[in-house]
């Protein structure tokens, strides 16, 4: 029986691994490509969320921006809109939108216009007013946005005419373009929001998305897969890609196997331990970018003992990052000094070297009222991220490191979005986790990591608000003159150092594997992948 | 006669049900957290919502009161919402169940169809070596461990031959609208162009989950039939047939297969509960999007509606496919038909 049914299955089956045997399959199979994704998407609005895996999934390959950011030099670049200029005293932004731009053409939704500037007032207005329709639909919840204190920064966003729009600021602010060229800024559809406004169904907006870019949603089953199309009226040109299926494999193994059996076109984070097996084989391949990252251990500054930056500083002398970095990065990352990646402009280097020093620790622990030791929480990501290959196994090495100290550490995990909702909400001592930079501007490491409004909106992992640092990080935003804001973010990394809210442990490179039909999927160093440019070739 | 039976059988039913009523709704009270949270299955209750859904769900009246209006809702299909996305659990289930019940019953077909004839053989020839040989293949078929066994298979049938997917139902690029929920009829029902290429790609798919799944039912299934079988040509009414000049094969189909078979047809009904668990260890291997790893997340997650909803589910089926077994051994068998 089982032979009859494999002679009947095998030789199909091998001939539609070689593919294009059947003339039957249409082109949306042959032209469609499969990336595995390392998780479920959390929402389809990027306004919504700040998790990479979802930014990857849903930003670049849905929406456009005001702005895009050249991932090469870093310096932004029109996209929905065609020019932008600056008022004198550098506290108003006019823009200037694209015409003709079509919205996506779905099952769920008809465009009758092209993108005007009432879409982005919707955007951003949605944001920050809190008599908005849309405001409070999901929470009133727009991480990115409060951890830069877009609130009190943006008075009013206003339709000049129908292709014109102006922000108005509170205060001049150098980072201003940029936040407006990351990923969380896409523009969404005034015209549907309206829909389903009469529709009754406004928290739709944020599930079934409408977008310019180069894909439109077609379904999502939770766990399983994204399906999206090809946007045939996109402003940048159809793509090549018929069909972009997201097939959600939290797995690591299960991803690579898919891999190898081409069920995957590219995967996204390899494990580092398995490159090596993959370079060997010629069907795929390992590209790698150097990344703007950083993976750290940040402490709950909140909780006693670590209100005590003595406590705080022993425990970054008892970690043995070198043992940390060729164990859990293979050697393919820089360790880090602090929070920013040493290819940023505004990077320290002649800041100190955090040594490991037991001994040390130890001393400060006594200074610190803690001789003897206390017991504390690890908290460790369940999942695999671009800063944080393993963090289970970090948290391993970082017990064996602080038993050495008298700490007696215990490393907690929980699935990925409880694991998030519960990270907000404090309830941890310390935790593995990271930051990837979603533009070229050093604030994106600071404010939406360590401010205090990053504190409230609870993606300060260290629930640290220090009115000191605040100071010299919103300065540094006051002027647009690199040298007074490098002088400013020197200092900040300096009282970082003082500190210690968190240890910064690496910056790890990103990698993805992909079969070698595949090319055109480059990886960004600034924020979420973009499917626009890939090929298949069969 | 057998009309009381039924009555009997379906007053037995009822009576397990309510049984397992009252272990899904304790459970609430069980699950650690607030009890209004795991009744309704809302993370964030604000606190002017707090007092209508008390009413809501009769919180503030006595246990038995509790319990019934529990019922009430079960029945009218609204089983709380999953904490983890904020969606109704009988929607989740509903959209998971067809796939578990596909990849259990073409197990179970499988188990049949290769189960039987290969038990009726090892007993028939019971002495030579083809019969030793099925009988020992079966007895180390029966003790390897599944998730082992389908590693093994992936191993070599996907990563080193290359041959069979290793995981999900179909191919993501094939577009298959959603109307039953089980794969193969959704196929056939759909409007696609490339129906064979879709219908050949489920079934690369089912083939290795399949298997595994049937490993363990197949085994039981052989040995079952073969001991079954040796006990029945041991009776003397198979030496008088034979005797009176009935030929080989008309003695096994008649008086021996029919006999034994019987007790094989109640096994089906022990071993279901069994093949359920098996089921959920083989989604998880193969990331088939069955109600096994839908539950199994929901546990790892500490979704506790989830978890409620799935247990209660899971145990009717293999109660009422246990009753069902039960029933057709008795419409077959005169002897159980009388006591």
């Amino acid at each position: 029986m089982i032979k009859a049914l494999l002679s009947l299955i095998v030789p199909c089956g091998s001939v539609l691994i070689l593919s294009a045997c059947q003339p039957d399959i249409p082109e949306t199979i042959q032209q469609g490509m499969v990336y595995c994704s390392e998780g479920s998407p959390e929402s389809f609005n990027p306004q919504r969320v700040t998790s990479g895996t979802t930014i990857d999934a849903i930003s670049q390959q849905l929406y456009d921006r005001l702005l895009d950011i050249d991932p090469a030099s870093g310096e932004l670049l029109p996209a929905l809109a065609t020019q932008w200029h600056l008022s004198e005293d550098g506290k108003t932004y006019w823009f200037t939108l694209r015409p003709d731009v079509q919205f996506h053409h779905t099952v769920f939704f008809s465009p009758g216009r092209t993108l005007n500037a009432n879409d982005v007032t919707f955007t951003f207005n949605r944001i920050t007013q809190a008599d908005h329709p849309y405001h409070a639909i999901g929470g009133a919840v727009y991480p990115y946005f409060q951890s830069v204190d877009w609130g009190s920064l943006v008075k009013a966003v206003v339709a000049e005419n129908s292709n014109t729009v102006r922000f108005e600021l509170t205060r001049p602010d150098s980072s201003f373009l940029s936040n407006l060229a990351t990923d969380f800024a896409a523009i969404l559809s005034a015209e549907y929001a309206e829909q389903l406004l009469q529709q009754n169904q406004p928290e739709l907006l944020d599930q079934r998305p409408i977008g310019t870019g180069p894909f439109f949603f077609k379904e999502y089953k939770k766990n399983q897969f994204i399906r999206y199309y090809r946007h045939p009226e996109y402003w940048r040109g159809k793509v090549d890609l018929t069909q972009l299926v997201f097939d959600l494999v939290p797995d690591n193994a299960k991803r690579m196997a898919k891999l190898l059996t081409h069920e995957c076109d590219v995967v996204a984070y390899p494990r580092n331990a398995e490159l090596n097996l993959i370079t060997e084989r010629s069907d795929v391949e390992v590209q790698s970018q150097i990344s703007m990252n950083v993976g750290f251990w940040a402490f709950n500054t909140k909780k006693p003992p670590f209100d005590n930056v003595l406590v705080r500083k022993a425990l970054a002398y008892a970690i043995n990052k070198d043992a940390i970095l060729d164990a859990v990065y293979f050697g393919y990352a820089d360790k880090a000094k602090t929070l920013l990646p040493p290819t940023s402009w505004a990077f320290y280097h002649d800041l100190p070297e955090q040594q490991y020093d037991p001994i040390k620790a130890k001393e400060l622990l006594a200074q610190a009222g803690y001789p003897k030791g206390f017991s504390m929480d690890i908290w460790a990501m369940p999942v695999q991220r671009l800063y944080n290959p393993n963090a289970l196994k970090m948290a391993e090495l970082m017990q064996a490191d602080l038993a050495k100290i008298g700490v007696k550490a215990s490393v907690v995990s929980f699935e990925w979005n409880s694991f998030r909702r519960k990270l907000s909400e404090f309830e941890h001592d310390s935790v593995l986790i990271g930051w990837a930079a979603d533009n070229a501007d050093p604030d994106n490491f600071f404010r939406p990591l360590l401010s205090c409004s990053a504190a409230e909106s609870g993606s300060n992992r260290a629930n640290w608000c220090d009115p000191n640092f605040d100071n010299l990080i919103n300065q540094a935003l006051l002027t647009a003159d690199i040298k007074q804001r490098r002088s400013f973010y020197l200092t900040a990394q300096l009282y970082l150092d003082e500190q210690m809210p968190l240890v910064s442990i690496a910056h790890s490179k990103r990698f993805q594997a992909k079969s070698v039909k595949i090319t055109g999927v480059t990886i960004n160093p600034y924020g979420g992948i973009s499917m626009a440019a890939a090929r298949k070739s069969l | 006669m057998m009309l009381h039976y039924f009555l009997r059988r379906t007053f037995l039913i009822g009576f397990v049900f309510v049984a397992l009523t009252v272990l899904a709704f304790s459970l609430s009270y069980l699950f650690p957290g607030d009890v209004l949270n795991n009744v309704s299955g809302l993370t964030n209750i604000a606190p002017e919502q707090q007092q209508a859904l008390i009413q809501y769900y009769a919180l503030d009246q006595s246990v038995l009161m509790q319990y019934l209006a529990y019922v009430n809702r079960i029945l009218d299909g609204e089983w709380g919402l999953s904490f983890s996305s904020q969606q109704p659990v009988l929607a989740e289930i509903i959209a998971v169940f067809p796939a578990t019940l596909e990849l259990a019953s073409y197990a179970l077909i499988l188990s049949f169809v290769l189960g039987i004839p290969l038990g009726l053989f090892a007993a028939v020839k019971a002495d030579s070596f083809f019969g030793k040989l099925v009988s020992g293949i079966t007895l180390v078929a029966y003790s390897i461990p599944i998730f082992w066994w389908a590693l093994l298979l992936i191993m070599l049938f996907s990563l080193t031959l290359g041959l069979l997917p290793t995981a999900g139902r179909i191919n993501v690029l094939f577009d298959i609208p959603t109307t039953t929920g089980f794969m193969l009829p959704d196929i056939w029902l759909s409007d696609i162009r490339y129906k064979s290429e879709a219908t050949m790609d489920a079934l690369r798919h089912l083939l290795l989950p399949a298997i595994v799944l049937a490993t363990y039912p197949t085994t039981v299934m052989i040995r079952f039939t073969r001991d079954s079988m040796l006990a029945v040509l041991e009776q003397s009414y198979i030496k008088t047939a034979r005797a009176k000049g009935l030929s080989r094969a008309q003695v096994l189909y008649h008086h021996g297969l029919r006999n034994a078979l019987l007790p094989v047809i109640r096994q089906i009904g022990l071993q279901f509960s069994t093949l359920i668990t098996l089921a959920m260890i083989t989604e998880v291997i193969f990331s088939w999007p069955g109600i096994g790893q839908w539950l199994l997340d929901s546990i790892y997650q500490r979704n506790y509606p989830a978890i409620q909803g799935g247990l209660l589910v899971v145990s009717c089926l293999v109660i009422v496919v246990n009753m069902l077994t039960e029933i057709l051994h008795t419409l077959f068998n005169p002897l159980a038909r009388k006591a």
